[in-house]
């Protein structure tokens, strides 16, 4: 029978590097990769799952980093912010961001930009309503949300050649 | 905050999960998407000794359909309900309610079985289990049974499992020609708990409803089958009269509690609002 330990050793890739470490089970995603890997941009902010700031992808999907133990991660592909900025994937996402004053303090951002580049990649077309529904995860205490919404359009309309994202 | 310590342990087969579930007993709590139990974790309203992370066993997870039945296995996550062309063709009601449930971070991680055992009073998918009365099927190392949904939720995160039982599957009944569904809920932001929600099944045909069943959640501490409104339903045609019937059926259907957000007279109200407004809609989905 498989007994159960407090401690395993996790092997997993996070932006591509091969990682491999000894975790305690008690420790969640979003810790890992700030504690550990010292990958401080994905951010804890409530730590229950309500505020999105510690959103990073797992197998190509956005997830909660607080809300998935370390562990649970073995064997995956994790991509953090740090990641995808390199990559120049949401380049972008983030220069629509600085020109829409989609974000003041910061805070959220890291998870705002997750969150966005898993809607313009797949649904493009989104109205401002769908970017909304599609955002409704993720706080942000500083912009009232609607500069966030005009960076998010503003990419998905320039990734679908609609010359209104252009402006 | 943080969890406090736990041990782990991933299960690769239900021998081994029965047999950590006798070894660890109530010390234990199965983790699945973890969705709102690693919440509860971080917040220390739980602290379990021992995690039994049962997504290892992957005959938990999937859509099938048999006849007339269609099988939702515990462990398939929200997300893959959501996008299923199955679950639109031929559980309509559950794929109206799947926009519904928290957000897409979470439905990426979260899962059917999990929400149903977890057993909040405001979520969306028991209580299509109750409008639909799913068979609920638990198993044990004594073996298998079938719940009806409609007598699986005893309370506030309460239900019918017990000690060394895990919830496998959901078996709904398939969409019939000439039933519809409407799925709505009211909350202050989207994918957030409801206030007030309704599930509605049932047939419509020739102006006339027969046949339905209605589900309140948020109203309550489980999903509430609101008989005396689809009483009120039945054989009716839509008109003004019914609304009025409706409304008061309504009333008397719901034994409302408030929260600390909005009183039993603020989601009573609510819950006739949404009554109206779903009825509505059921007049003007297409048949299936």
């Amino acid at each position: 029978m498989t007994n159960a330990r407090d401690e395993f050793d996790l092997r997993l890739t996070v932006n591509n590097v091969e990682v491999a470490r000894r975790v305690p089970a008690r420790m969640h995603l979003a810790d890992f990769l700030r504690e550990e890997l010292g990958l401080t941009g994905t951010h804890l902010g409530c730590e229950h799952g309500i505020c999105g700031a510690c959103t990073v992808r797992v197998n190509g999907e956005i997830v909660r980093g607080c809300l998935m133990l370390a562990i649970q991660a073995d064997g995956a592909a994790v991509e953090t912010v740090e990641g995808v900025s390199e990559s120049g994937e949401i380049a972008d996402l983030q220069e629509a961001f600085h020109q829409r004053n989609a974000l003041q303090c910061g805070f959220c951002t890291p998870g705002m930009l997750l969150a966005a580049a898993d809607l313009v990649k797949r649904d493009p077309l989104a109205s401002r309503d769908q970017i909304r529904e599609h955002m409704s995860g993720n706080f942000c205490r500083c912009t009232g949300y609607h500069s966030i919404v005009d960076a998010v359009e503003a990419v998905c309309r320039a990734r679908t050649g609609d010359a209104r994202g252009r402006t | 905050m943080k969890a406090s310590a736990f041990s782990y342990a991933k299960p690769s087969s239900f021998a081994e999960l029965f047999d950590l579930m006798e070894l660890h007993g109530e010390q234990a709590k199965l983790l699945a998407g973890g969705q709102s139990l690693i919440a509860a974790l971080n917040m220390r309203l739980a602290s379990p000794a021992v995690l039994l992370d049962i997504n290892g066993l992957i005959e938990l997870s999937g859509i099938e359909i048999a006849g007339d039945v269609v099988r939702v296995g515990a462990l398939t996550r929200h997300r893959d309900l959501e996008k299923s062309p199955e679950i639109r063709a031929h559980l309509p009601l559950v794929h109206k309610a799947m926009p519904f449930v928290a957000h897409a971070a979470i439905r990426n991680r979260g899962t059917f079985g999990g929400s149903v055992a977890f057993a909040d009073a405001a979520a969306e998918l028991p209580a299509c289990c109750v409008a639909l009365d799913a068979g609920l099927e638990l198993a044990s190392r004594q073996g298998r049974r079938i719940v009806r949904a409609r007598n699986f939720f005893k309370g506030l995160y309460e239900t019918d499992l017990q000690p060394g039982e895990v919830l496998v599957s959901a078996e709904f009944p398939r969409l019939q020609p000439g039933y519809r569904s409407v799925f709505m809920e009211l909350a202050r932001r989207h994918g957030d708990y409801a206030i007030v929600g309704v599930a509605v099944h049932g047939k419509f045909q020739d102006g006339i409803f027969s046949d339905v069943a209605i589900v309140f959640f948020g109203v309550a501490d489980r999903p509430v089958l609101a008989v005396e409104t689809a009483r009120a339903l039945e054989s009716a045609q839509v008109s003004e009269p019914i609304f009025k019937a409706v409304r008061s059926a309504v009333l008397r259907d719901l034994e409302t509690s408030g929260d600390i957000y909005h009183s039993a007279e603020t989601k009573s109200h609510l819950a006739c609002v949404l009554a109206e407004r779903a009825i509505r809609a059921m007049t003007m989905e297409h048949d299936a």
